[in-house]
């Protein structure tokens, strides 16, 4: 899949554009969105009654960085990403969202699953509306929905259903979503596990665009070690439980796909999964 | 006699089933797989084949003309006696006279006003309880039990308790017409809220939804298919309860009119009455699933599908 040149679905609007209860609303909004969120995890815990699926995570995370946790099945990296966007409790140790003075920030985190989840009985673009959450005007949503659906590359299928998208495109159209309401924090599930090999390279480029254009800190989970290492400033393995290796990639982007000093960093990172080293 | 009776038997029970349709993939035996499973049933015309054929529009009716064809031509050789079944023309001509009496508008207007009311009643009362019990925990253990043992009573068996309490007025109809109508929305709006998608309500509840908002923009959307199942099921009950209650007893409408010409021998007009029943049946599956595809145009299931 081709990227063009990236528009950012949040480029300023003009006041010219918009009317005095539309720039009130703007105002008022920016306001709420907040800068990056920086991640402090101090002994983070979880367990699921007798099962003890985190066992005192430290991490630190500057305000606008990207980590990739990699790891194999089971070893806990959902769970934490679910911690993180706070759809679950950790049982033990705190979890805190700083920005880069240290001080606390309120996160307004967002996640991507697997699956799109769109509504089927919503528009492509009434789909990112929801983003915005409620209580937001009608008309200002639509035009914030249909500029971060210019920021995906999907402009021309607003008004379709999402059961007229490919694959590829519903996910879009979900990172979209998350991104509308410009996040301090977007976690990944595994966002382009379902999607074929081609449109995950297309759709690794088009996050990376999105993530350097917005600033947001990332959280991709991912099976992928290639993909990790594609996307991510650092990458974390878990294994039961534990932050086993904890690796800065300092190469510049863009990053070629099939880089060999990327593809060394790589094997390196599957012999710690794997147990080989 | 046989034949006749097998005639007229035959289009009575071909007009309940086709009512009846949708209710084979939810039938009350068998719990409805919810939304999905609907879903996969909704597309019950194979558009692409009939599509192909030309003419397809008129080949439905191919086989209907040609019955009564049949029929008009043994009525009129002396095989059907008119005592037993009257010819086609003949009904035609009694629908006609009694169209220009206005008899026909009132006793119709009075049987539509019934059934519309009875389904009015029943089917928001099943719509309200199928909501809550699917939504609140509570409401459910308190009453979802209670209701799947009275949906197991056939709600005709309730005729005699009904004219004890409420005599063979317009409650009576009404009381039976709502009961009729209640359990299929009852049981189709809440497995279809049942069955809203987890994935959803959980991505609903991650962008802010609660309450009200997650009710209209995800549950109820996601119980709509299945909601119509039900009502569609209805409409072939409400009709059905209608009919019998008419027959009971009743001083005005389309079962009225048709116990008055029995007692008369005037059998163009009983088959009118069950012509005008078959019409409105028809009429009333037409409306809903014109509303369910306007609703539904979502519903890959439902696109592009003219009939």
């Amino acid at each position: 899949m081709p990227i063009g040149p990236y528009q950012s679905p949040l480029a300023f609007i003009s006041d010219a554009e918009l009317d005095a209860h539309h720039a009130s609303q703007l105002v008022e909004y920016q306001e709420a969105s907040p800068q990056p969120a920086g991640l402090k995890l101090r002994g983070v815990e979880k367990r699921f009654g007798d099962n003890q699926v985190l066992r005192g995570i430290d991490l630190d995370v500057p305000a606008g960085q990207f980590v990739a946790i990699v790891g194999k099945s089971g070893c806990g990296k959902s769970t934490l990403l679910r911690l993180l966007v706070g759809l679950d409790e950790p049982t033990g140790g705190r979890i805190d969202f700083v920005d880069d003075a240290g001080r606390a920030v309120e996160p307004n985190s967002r996640i991507v699953f697997q699956e799109p989840r769109l509504l089927p009985w919503f528009s492509v673009v009434d789909n990112v509306a929801v983003g915005l959450g409620d209580g937001v005007p009608k008309a200002f949503g639509r035009r914030e929905a249909e500029r971060a659906l210019a920021g995906v590359q999907l402009s021309e299928k607003a008004k379709d259903w999402p059961s007229k998208l490919s694959g590829g495109q519903r996910q879009r159209v979900a990172l979209a979503r998350a991104l509308v309401s410009r996040p301090g924090l977007l976690a990944l599930d595994e966002p382009l596990g379902a999607l074929d090999a081609l449109t995950r390279l297309g759709m690794q480029d088009l996050v990376t665009d999105v993530w350097r254009e917005l600033g947001f800190t990332a959280v991709l989970v991912t099976h992928d070690v290639a993909e990790a290492v594609h996307l991510a400033d650092r990458v974390i393995v878990l294994d039961e439980g534990r932050i086993s290796l904890d690796l800065e990639i300092p190469r510049d982007r863009p990053r070629r796909h099939g880089d060999p000093a990327l593809a060394e960093i790589e094997g390196k990172l599957l012999d710690t999964i794997l147990g080989k080293a | 006699m046989t034949t006749v009776d097998t005639f007229s038997e035959g289009r009575d029970i071909r007009r309940i089933r086709e009512d009846r349709t949708p209710s084979v993939a939810t039938d009350y035996s068998n719990p409805p797989k919810g939304a999905a499973g609907n879903v996969a049933r909704a597309g019950d015309g194979q558009p692409a084949r009939s599509r192909s054929f030309s003419g397809s529009a008129l080949l439905p009716f191919l086989l209907p003309v040609t019955l009564v064809i049949f029929w008009q031509v043994g009525s009129s050789a002396g095989f059907i006696s008119d005592r037993i079944m009257p010819s086609p023309v003949a009904v035609v001509a009694a629908f006609w006279e009694r169209l220009l009496s206005g008899e026909l508008a009132r006793d119709v207007g009075v049987s539509g006003a019934r059934a519309l009311s009875g389904l009015l009643i029943g089917g928001s009362i099943g719509f309200l309880l199928g909501i809550a019990n699917g939504v609140s925990k509570l409401s459910e253990q308190l009453t979802d039990t209670t209701l799947q043992m009275l949906r197991t009573i056939p709600h005709l068996a309730m005729i005699p308790l009904v004219i004890l309490w409420f005599g063979i007025g317009e409650e009576a109809k009404l009381f039976l017409t709502s009961l009729g109508v209640l359990f299929p929305i009852y049981l189709n709006t809440y497995h279809g809220v049942k069955n809203v998608d987890r994935d959803l309500l959980e991505m609903g509840r991650i962008y802010g939804m609660s309450g009200w908002s997650l009710f209209r923009k995800v549950i109820f959307p996601g119980a709509l298919p299945s909601i119509f199942v039900g009502l569609r099921y209805a409409l072939g009950i409400m009709w059905l309860t209608l009919i019998v209650s008419e027959s009971i007893a009743a001083n005005s409408g389309i079962g009225y009119m048709a116990n008055t010409a029995r007692e008369f021998m005037m059998t163009d007009v009983v088959v009118l009455a069950l012509v005008i029943y078959a019409v409105l049946g028809k009429l009333a599956d037409v409306i809903a699933r014109t509303l369910e595809r306007a609703a539904l145009s979502w519903n890959p299931a439902y696109q592009d599908q003219g009939e």
